[in-house]
């Protein structure tokens, strides 16, 4: 049988670092979030009852925080790669 | 609880099911190579991908499990949703590009990549295997516990249903039938889903959810030197006193037959309380002291105070997305806690109310101990921390999850239906708080199984709303199973038959070997589902995660982020994740409590086993791969 890819990719190897390197970084920093919300509720779970806004306490607001920053920054994430991927295409393009 | 079939609901039911094995036949027709089998040929697009995505992973641990906990513990089961939510942003950020640049048909060819190595390819196909296993376990749970109440079947019966449709369907079709099964059921089980918790809304919350809701009564107890010796009420008389723990239970009998209360003090004042007890005699099983028929055994789940806007009320009224909390924290909620003892030849199990003040139920701490003022103790936290570690671990290394990559064409499709699985993911986790809370409050709860919390809520709004969401559920589990049964007919055919045996195969032998997998498997999982029946399924879910978390995804991340791994140190790595998380998970006291021992007595004091397993799994992979720095292809 054969090997390798199951659609051939064909990426700039610059591209794939550039996107790999903003990927780590939202990672990182979603990473960051997500382990002060644990940190919280582990250490000090009664400090998750305090009222925040709208009438929402802490654990509320952040769990649902935590839900939509991960849309908001896989959007962002989506339109940084999405830019380089046609700057790449637009140089390798030219190149022809 | 007595369940009876519902003739529209049967209708709704099983036309769904028919419509979705039609859907699997015509594509099962179209596509016969190994291609279209194991990657549904690599050409689905990425939106559809993406709600795919969605369907494949809000499984019923997701809409049975988390509801049901939210339901039974409040916050607690919203822990879950932001852990497999925040899972994604792994699998985002970190590995869908470089799995979708890697593979071909199933994730070990991602590991393999470099290598070519046998030895990664076989323990990447156990890894699978074990995986696909773990997380079909509460898959089948989940059909058990549908099919009761919507068909009047047992457990096991829903059990073996989802187990021959699903291989139907695998065997006949493959990833692009799953796909569009998967994409379908993601698709409704948003939409009606949020109409489900817009009825919620609007309808709010009341101190009696129903008419026929049954409202718990409460005698008076005579009292000598601190022991009841009577009951005022002159159609009762008193049997006997039983302490459990710090709680008395008062046995006593009226013309019905004998009833177990519990005995409650309030500034020298003592009550009886009615509770929910099923008692085993020798002869037979009585529910509240009746048979079963009698229909004696209630539903529960109500606010005992409701409080809007500073009053309390009986009706709340409508309420809106962010007042419908305000009017949780301020109330007082109904909930029940399970206890066990014998009575002479007689087993009882028993439920009694414990009285919980919403704030508490709108934070962490009902399911997973953690406040220390409440007896937490440093292994309770560790316990919660590792929990937390595996969902946020878990997504990224789930099998199932990884073979999605494979069917779209480029990188960025990859990221792009990750993006948006992530956002109808995350919204359905949203709705998770509000159907939750609504079976918490409407008066829903069965006691044995809070597993069918969000079906029961939608029957209380009506039988059409409950067929269709009772449908749409079962087709969760129909799709995620075929997602499970597909990757792991892929290990077995791809990885470990065609890689690992080097059988020369055609394309053609490749699917005969695959479907064969898939049927394996699938009776597997069918006797896998009777066994672990009346556990939380979200919680078993949680195992699964933590299987994969320590057996997969340490080697994905330094195959891709460290230059020095090797062969020998991915298999090690492997190796020792899959030894250490099921080594961890089979002697914890939950395995204790199912294999019929003590669960304290368990060597291990917790019950998720992710905070050991994935350090060790990411060691063994360092020491190994240091180790064979110049053996890279001797493996």
């Amino acid at each position: 049988m054969d090997h390798g890819p199951n659609v051939k990719v064909d990426e700039h190897v610059d591209l794939v670092k550039y996107k790999t390197k903003v990927g780590i970084i939202l990672f990182a920093v979603y990473t960051v979030v997500y382990s002060i919300f644990v940190l919280i509720n582990t250490i000090s779970p009664k400090a998750m009852e305090v009222a925040v806004m709208l009438g929402l306490n802490l654990a509320v607001f952040y769990g649902f925080f935590l839900i939509i920053l991960a849309v908001i920054m896989g959007l962002v994430y989506n339109s940084i790669c999405t830019k380089i991927e046609k700057k790449f295409s637009k140089e390798k393009g030219d190149a022809k | 609880m007595i369940y009876e079939a519902n003739p529209i609901a049967v209708v709704i039911f099983i036309s769904f099911v028919a419509f979705v094995l039609g859907l699997s036949f015509y594509f099962g027709k179209k596509g016969s190579s190994a291609k279209s089998y194991f990657a549904a040929g690599g050409e689905i697009h990425w939106g559809v991908n993406g709600v795919a995505f969605a369907g494949d992973y809000l499984s019923a641990a997701s809409f049975l499990g988390i509801c049901g906990m939210i339901a039974v513990a409040g916050y607690d089961g919203f822990l879950y949703s932001i852990g497999y939510l925040a899972g994604w942003m792994v699998a985002m950020f970190v590995v869908a590009e470089p799995m979708k640049r890697l593979g071909k048909y199933t994730f070990a060819d991602a590991l393999d990549a470099k290598f070519n190595s046998k030895g990664i390819q076989l323990m990447a196909g156990i890894s699978t295997l074990i995986v696909s296993i773990f997380y079909l376990i509460p898959q089948m749970v989940g059909a058990g516990v549908l099919v009761t109440p919507l068909l009047g079947l047992p457990h096991y019966a829903g059990v073996i249903i989802v187990g021959v449709v699903v291989t139907i369907i695998v065997s006949t079709a493959g990833m692009k039938s799953t796909t569009y099964v998967q994409f379908l059921k993601g698709a409704l089980l948003l939409i009606f889903s949020t109409i489900l918790v817009i009825i919620v809304l609007i309808n709010g919350f009341k101190t009696k959810p129903s008419d026929d809701f049954h409202q718990y009564i409460t005698l008076t107890p005579s009292i000598e030197n601190g022991a009841v010796v009577g009951v005022e009420e002159a159609e009762y008389s008193f049997v006997k006193q039983i302490e459990v723990g710090s709680t008395s239970f008062i046995k006593i009998m009226n013309e019905k037959g004998p009833r177990w209360w519990e005995l409650r003090e309030d500034n020298g004042s003592y009550s009886l309380v009615e509770t929910l007890t099923i008692e085993s005699t020798p002869e037979v099983d009585l529910f509240n002291g009746l048979p079963k028929e009698a229909g004696a055994f209630y539903s529960v789940g109500s606010a005992s105070r409701l409080f809007k806007n500073g009053v309390e009320v009986q009706a709340t009224g409508a309420l809106g997305i962010f007042g419908f909390f305000k009017v949780i924290n301020d109330s007082e909620i109904i909930r029940y806690k399970k206890v066990q003892f014998s009575d002479s030849d007689n087993s009882v199990m028993l439920w009694h109310q414990v009285i919980t003040p919403g704030n508490e139920v709108l934070r962490p701490g009902l399911k997973f101990p953690l406040d220390k003022e409440k007896g937490a103790t440093p292994a309770d936290k560790l316990n919660f921390i590792s929990l937390m570690l595996a969902l946020f671990f878990g997504t990224a290394a789930l099998p199932h999850i990884l073979i999605r990559y494979y069917t779209v064409s480029t990188p960025s499709a990859a990221r792009k239906s990750t993006i948006v699985a992530i956002a109808g993911i995350g919204l359905f986790y949203i709705l998770t708080m509000y159907m939750g809370f609504g079976a918490m409050f409407n008066g829903v709860m069965d006691v044995q199984d809070g597993n069918m919390a969000a079906p029961l809520l939608a029957k209380h709004f009506g039988v059409v709303l409950f067929a269709i969401i009772s449908a749409i559920a079962f087709a969760t589990i129909l799709g995620t199973v075929s997602g499970l049964i597909v990757a792991s007919s892929g290990a077995v055919a791809h990885d470990l038959v065609d890689k690992f045996m080097g059988k020369q195969m055609t394309d053609k032998v490749k699917v005969l070997v695959g479907k064969g997998a898939a049927i394996v498997v699938g009776i597997i999982a069918i006797a896998l589902g009777i066994l672990f029946e009346g556990m939380n399924v979200a919680y078993l879910v949680g195992w699964a995660f933590a299987v994969a978390a320590s057996a997969n995804l340490p080697s994905i991340l330094m195959l891709l982020f460290w230059k020095r791994t090797t062969s020998v140190g991915i298999i090690a790595s492997i190796t020792t994740g899959i030894i250490t998380s099921m080594g961890i998970i089979l002697l914890s006291s939950s395995m204790f409590a199912k294999y019929g021992l003590d669960p304290a007595s368990a060597p291990f004091p917790i019950d998720n086993p992710a905070i050991f397993s994935i350090p060790l799994s990411f060691l063994a992979l360092i020491i190994g791969s240091l180790l064979t720095q110049k053996k890279k292809s001797v493996a």
